[in-house]
C-alpha cells in the first residue's frame, strides 16, 4: 500500500460557524506531504486568520503538512525576521509569510515564500481586497502557494453546487452554492419537490438544476447574478440531466418526449433541440467532451449501463467501459483524456477512473453507494456523494486515490456535489 | 414473496398514513400527503353510498425486482380491476414511477419511467384510453422508505397509482 491513513484524521473547524457549513475531516493523506510553514500574517488583526485558511486549504490538498502554529519557535512577518535554522529544525520545506497593510479602499497583503533549505526567496506578492472577502484573499494565496510548488493550478477558490435534503418538513429540498472546502454556503433555491442534477455555465454566471415545481421533471436555468430562473424544457416525461458545452452556447440534455430517454442539445440562443442518440435503450447523463465536439452519455443498449460516446458531426457511437456490468454517471477529465464515472463491483457501489485511450480502469473509492462525481477544473481531484453515519455526505478523491477528504453535513443529505470551472476572469 | 410483498404494502400504506399525520405542513408535495387525500377520498364515498367499490382493498402501489420494469402477477391482477373501473369510468390517473437509491440518479429517473411506462402500456392493453393516463418518474428522489438495506430498497423500487 503506497498510501497511509493520517491517524489523527485531522477536523478543521472553520471560523463563523455558519447552520449548514461543512467541515472538513481529512481521511487520508500521501505519505510524504510537503512540510510548510504557514506563519500567521502580521499587520491587522484578521490577518492571522487569513493564514488559517491558507495553512487549511493546502493540507486539505493531501499535498501538504502544514507545520502546527504551536511549534513555531518564531512568527516572522519580514524576510529579515526569518531564522532559517529554526525552521529547518522543524522540517519545514517552505516558509509562508506575509504582511497585510490598510490601504483606501480595504487591505494589501504582501506575502512571500521562501525555500527553507536553499533559503531562499521563491516569490514576492500582493492581493488586495476588504474584510468580506477575507476568503478569496486566502484562497488567492493558497492558489499561487499550491502552484509555485505543484507545477499544477490551484482549485482553491472555485465554487460547488450541491443539492441539500433536509428530509422532511416544508421546502425540504434546497440548492447550495458554497466554496470549494464547504465555506460559505448561500442557498439558492429551496422547494417542496425534489431538486437535482446540478450543473455550471462555463462563466459561472449561470447554473442549471432539474425541478419538480411544476409536479414534474423540468430543466431551469438559474442565473446567479440577477438570481432570475427560467424554465428551459416542459415536455412529457423525463426532462433531466443538463450539462452545459464547454463554449456555453449549447446544453445536453435528457428528454422522453418520444417515448425513450434519448440525448439532445438545445441551442441556447435560437432555442432549438437537436436530438443526438436514436435507441430503444435507455441513454441518459450527457457530458461534454473537453473539445465540444462529442458527448459522452450512459446507455443500457448493451444490456447493463455501460459509457459510450457519440460524435455530434457523425453520430458515430463507440462504446468506452467494459470493464464490470455497471458503468454510469461519466465525467471527462479537462484534459479530456480520462473519465471518471459510478461504478459495480461486487454489487457495491465505487467510483471508477479511466484511461480513455487505454480502458485502463482503477477504482478510486471505498465507501459504498458513491455516486455523482464531479473532477475539480484542475484535474487533481474529484468530489462526489456517499452515505456516511447513514447520512448523505460529499467526500473527495484525488485522481490517484492517494488523497481522501469528507464534507460531512450538518443537517439533512447532501449530494450531487458540481465542481464549478475556473471561470474565464481567471 | 406474495406474503412478503402483502406484508410490504401493508407496512408502507400505514407508514404513509403516519407521516401523513405527523407531517404538520400546508404543502402537497410527498407521497404520505397524497395516500392521506386517497384515504379521505374512501369515506366520502362511502358517506355517498356507494358501498363496496371494487377498488376496495386493490393495490395502489406496485413493486419491482431491481433494475426491471417487468410488471408482477400479482401488479397485474390488481391493474385488470383499475382497468375495468377507468374503462368505464375515464378519470385522469397520474402513475409515479420510482427507484432504489443505488446506482446514479438521473439513471433510475430513466428506470423509474420505464416503471411507470409499463404500468400505463398494461392498463392501455386492457382498453384504458391512454390520454387520461399521465406518468412521471421520481427516480430515487422520493423514497418510500429511508435506509439501505434491502428491505427499503423493495419498497422504494415501485410504482404509485394516484
Amino acid at each position: 500500500m503506497k498510501f497511509y491513513v493520517i491517524l489523527f484524521s485531522f477536523l478543521i473547524s472553520f471560523s463563523a460557524p455558519l447552520w449548514a457549513e461543512l467541515t472538513i475531516e481529512i481521511t487520508q493523506g500521501v505519505n510524504d506531504p510537503t512540510p510548510i510553514a504557514v506563519v500567521p500574517f502580521g499587520g491587522d488583526a484578521a490577518s492571522s486568520e487569513l493564514s488559517k485558511i491558507v495553512a487549511a486549504d493546502l493540507q486539505r490538498s493531501g499535498l501538504f503538512r502544514p507545520i502546527p502554529r504551536a511549534d513555531m519557535l518564531s512568527l516572522p512577518s519580514k524576510e529579515q525576521d526569518i531564522y532559517f535554522r529554526d525552521w529547518r529544525i522543524l522540517g519545514a520545506s517552505y516558509i509562508l509569510i506575509g504582511d497585510v497593510q490598510k490601504s483606501v479602499d480595504g487591505y494589501v497583503l504582501s506575502y512571500d515564500l521562501f525555500d527553507v533549505i536553499s533559503q531562499r526567496r521563491v516569490f514576492r506578492k500582493t492581493t488586495s481586497g476588504n474584510l468580506s472577502s477575507l476568503r478569496d484573499i486566502a484562497h488567492a494565496v493558497s492558489d499561487k502557494v499550491y502552484q509555485e510548488i505543484t507545477g499544477i493550478r490551484g482549485a482553491f477558490s472555485t465554487k460547488i453546487l450541491y443539492v441539500e435534503d433536509l428530509r422532511s418538513g416544508p421546502k425540504r429540498y434546497r440548492m447550495v452554492k458554497a466554496d470549494a472546502d464547504g465555506a460559505r454556503p448561500r442557498v439558492l433555491f429551496r422547494s417542496d419537490e425534489p431538486l437535482m442534477s446540478p450543473t455550471w455555465a462555463p462563466n459561472l454566471r449561470e447554473v442549471a438544476y432539474v425541478s419538480f415545481e411544476t409536479s414534474r421533471p423540468a430543466i431551469f436555468s438559474h442565473n446567479l447574478v440577477t438570481n432570475k430562473r427560467e424554465q428551459l424544457t416542459n415536455f412529457k416525461g423525463l426532462n433531466g440531466a443538463p450539462s452545459w458545452s464547454p463554449d456555453g452556447k449549447k446544453m445536453a440534455l435528457v428528454l422522453s418526449k418520444d417515448g425513450n430517454p434519448e440525448i439532445y442539445t438545445l441551442d441556447l440562443l435560437t432555442r432549438k433541440f437537436t436530438r443526438v442518440t436514436r435507441h430503444f435503450a435507455i441513454d441518459t447523463e450527457p457530458n461534454w467532451s473537453a473539445d465540444g465536439k462529442s458527448i459522452i452519455f450512459t446507455s443500457n443498449r448493451g444490456g447493463s449501463p455501460q459509457i459510450y460516446q457519440v460524435g455530434l458531426a457523425n453520430g458515430r457511437v463507440e462504446r468506452l467501459t467494459f470493464d464490470g456490468d455497471y458503468n454510469a454517471r461519466p465525467r471527462v477529465a479537462p484534459d479530456g483524456k480520462s473519465l471518471v464515472m459510478v461504478h459495480r463491483e461486487k454489487g457495491v457501489y465505487h467510483i471508477a477512473w479511466q484511461d480513455i485511450a487505454s480502458g485502463d480502469l482503477r477504482i478510486l473509492t471505498e465507501t459504498w453507494l458513491d455516486e455523482s462525481p464531479s473532477i475539480a477544473p484542475n484535474g487533481a481531484m474529484l468530489m462526489y456523494a456517499t452515505q456516511h453515519n447513514n447520512k448523505g455526505v460529499l467526500a473527495a478523491v484525488s485522481m490517484d486515490a492517494g488523497v481522501k477528504f469528507r464534507l460531512p453535513s450538518k443537517q439533512g443529505d447532501v449530494r450531487e456535489p458540481a465542481w464549478s470551472p475556473f471561470g474565464e476572469s481567471e | 414473496m406474495t406474503k412478503t410483498i402483502k406484508l410490504f404494502l401493508t407496512v408502507f400504506a400505514l407508514a404513509g398514513f403516519l407521516s401523513a399525520c405527523s407531517s404538520n405542513t400546508t404543502t402537497d408535495d410527498s407521497a404520505s400527503t397524497d395516500n392521506a387525500d386517497t384515504t379521505d377520498n374512501q369515506v366520502v364515498t362511502d358517506d355517498d353510498g356507494m358501498e363496496s367499490s371494487p377498488l376496495d382493498g386493490i393495490d395502489t402501489v406496485f413493486f419491482f425486482e431491481f433494475d426491471q420494469s417487468i410488471l408482477s402477477s400479482e401488479a397485474r391482477s390488481a391493474l385488470m380491476v383499475h382497468a375495468e373501473v377507468l374503462r368505464d369510468e375515464p378519470s385522469s390517473v397520474r402513475l409515479e414511477g420510482h427507484g432504489d437509491e443505488r446506482g446514479s440518479r438521473e439513471y433510475n429517473m430513466a428506470l423509474g419511467e420505464r416503471r411507470a411506462n409499463a404500468v400505463r402500456d398494461y392498463l392501455v392493453l386492457q382498453g384504458v384510453d391512454s390520454s387520461v393516463i399521465e406518468t412521471v418518474s421520481y427516480g430515487e428522489e422520493q423514497s418510500a422508505e429511508v435506509g439501505s438495506y434491502e428491505s427499503a430498497w423493495s419498497k422504494n423500487r415501485r410504482v404509485e397509482l394516484k
